[in-house]
């Protein structure tokens, strides 16, 4: 069983290259949630020249709308979405320095072109594990966009949130490599 | 005539919305340990464990066990002998699901216009499908669908000389075209006859079946064993990320359908395949 890589935030250059598809990570510090909305906004923002929310050099953005914090909870049940749906989204933010997404299911040529431009890189996150990836966030910050609900962006942060690299900078993709290995004609 | 209260309504939809998101099915959770002993890749074991080590944790803690607890479909048979007292009935179903999605703290993952997109803030309304049968019980399921497994489904309006192969090539074809996007390992419906609306209908009432409950009919429970073998010879895997486990079962339905047409549906279902019943 390969051994799992420690990262955290902000992700630099090097980092980003050093992480190849089939990678299962451990990462701590901030990420940002944010799904179709939120980026629909964010992307509006970019366009008009106007400042995010929050400064995206470096960070990672979740794919996730959780459901809402129970008492005594740091955040509630935060599985990831599915990131297809971000596909015309993701490059722009990659444009303006984000350096990781974290989603489920795979994302479309023009994010991965964008990764491999700009150095960056997709982790994919059980999508329905969603009770225990809340058990790795120590903090919840909602901090944009609170009339969106689950759709909000929140500063989440998070200690060993176990993902795995499923787009790398270096046009890897494990969704097309796995139905190799595993289909059977 | 039988009468049942819209309280006692408003109270067991109420309930069952919360426990359908917290407790996953005992036959979901044997058929995940199964595939995990014959799943040849070990990220895909991995995924498994993540998986059923979430199902505990979701009902040891009261936690949802997806984020995205749903659009709440209801099933409901009617006894023709019952009267509903004390209310609309219809109107019960929907504080019924209002009070649970709020006492359970699941999302309200429901926008009143499709294109407006405004929260409705209470993850109302509910889907609702009635039959009326014989007798004085009032049956009672909810089914509550998640977007991502929903947005993966289809209804095709074949040619009866499409056939078998056009049903079986779709079907897999669809799966194939799904990837991880509706969180394989999935469960897929699979409807064939009937109109274009109740071929949709009958391929999400097929995933009410316990796994591993084959249909009555010979033809068409081999046409189940034959489609789940050939989708998981896809390699698509749990997540997408290649596996030998991509589906979990199989459904076919079945309707009588027009001279000219040949209508064939899959609703796929993700492994947060979430039903509770009550009878009352």
């Amino acid at each position: 069983m390969a051994n799992k890589k420690h990262i955290s935030t902000p992700l630099t250059d090097t980092v980003v290259a050093d992480l190849k598809i089939g990678d299962e990570v451990l990462i701590t510090g901030v990420i940002y949630t944010a799904r179709d909305a939120a980026h629909k906004k964010l992307v509006d923002l970019i366009d008009k020249g106007e400042k995010l929310p929050f400064d995206p050099k470096g960070q990672i953005v979740y794919f996730a709308g959780p459901s809402p914090t129970k008492p005594g909870q740091v955040v509630g049940s935060i599985g990831p979405t599915t990131s297809y749906r971000m596909n015309a989204y993701s490059p722009r933010m990659i444009e303006v320095g984000l350096k990781g997404m974290i989603g489920k299911g795979e994302m479309g040529p023009e994010v991965v072109a964008k990764m491999k431009e700009k150095k960056a890189v997709y982790f994919a996150a059980v999508g329905g594990a969603a009770a225990l990836i809340a058990k790795s966030v120590t903090g919840n910050e909602l901090i944009a966009y609170e009339e969106l609900g689950a759709e909000a962006i929140r500063k989440l942060t998070v200690k060993e949130f176990p993902a795995i690299v499923a787009l790398d900078c270096h046009g890897g993709n494990i969704f097309k490599e796995g139905v190799d290995k595993y289909e059977k004609k | 005539m039988r009468q049942i209260s819209t309280k006692v309504i408003i109270d067991a939809v109420r309930k069952m919305s919360i426990d359908a998101s917290y407790d996953l099915g005992q036959d979901v959770v044997t058929a995940i340990k199964n595939a995990k002993q014959v799943e040849q890749s070990p990220v895909a074991r991995g995924i498994l464990d993540q998986v059923l080590e979430n199902a505990k944790i979701a009902h040891d803690e009261m936690a949802p066990m997806c984020q995205d607890t749903g659009f709440a479909v209801l099933f409901v048979e009617l006894g023709q002998q019952v009267e509903i007292i004390d209310g609309d009935f219809y109107e019960a179903l929907h504080e019924g699901v209002r009070r649970g999605y709020k006492d359970g703290y699941l999302r309200k993952s429901i926008v009143s216009d499709p294109l407006e997109r405004k929260n409705t803030g209470d993850n109302t309304p509910a889907v609702i499908h009635t039959d009326i049968v014989p007798g004085d019980k009032l049956k009672i399921i909810i089914a509550p669908k998640g977007g991502g497994s929903e947005n993966m489904s289809e209804v095709k309006m074949m040619k009866p000389s499409d056939g078998i192969q056009g049903v079986k090539d779709f079907v897999i074809d669809r799966v194939r075209r799904s990837g991880g996007n509706p969180c394989p390992p999935i469960i897929v419906g699979v409807a064939i006859g009937g109109t274009f609306e109740k071929c949709a209908y009958l391929a999400k009432k097929a995933l009410l079946r316990e796994i591993g409950n084959r249909h009555p009919n010979k033809f068409y429970a081999d046409l189940e064993i034959e489609l789940l073998d050939k989708i998981n010879k896809l390699g698509i895997g749990p997540q997408g990320l290649g596996g030998t486990t991509t589906a979990l079962d199989v459904h076919v339905e079945v309707f009588p359908c027009h001279i000219a047409s040949l209508p064939a549906a899959v609703n796929v279902q993700c492994h947060a395949a979430r039903h509770k019943e009550i009878v009352l």
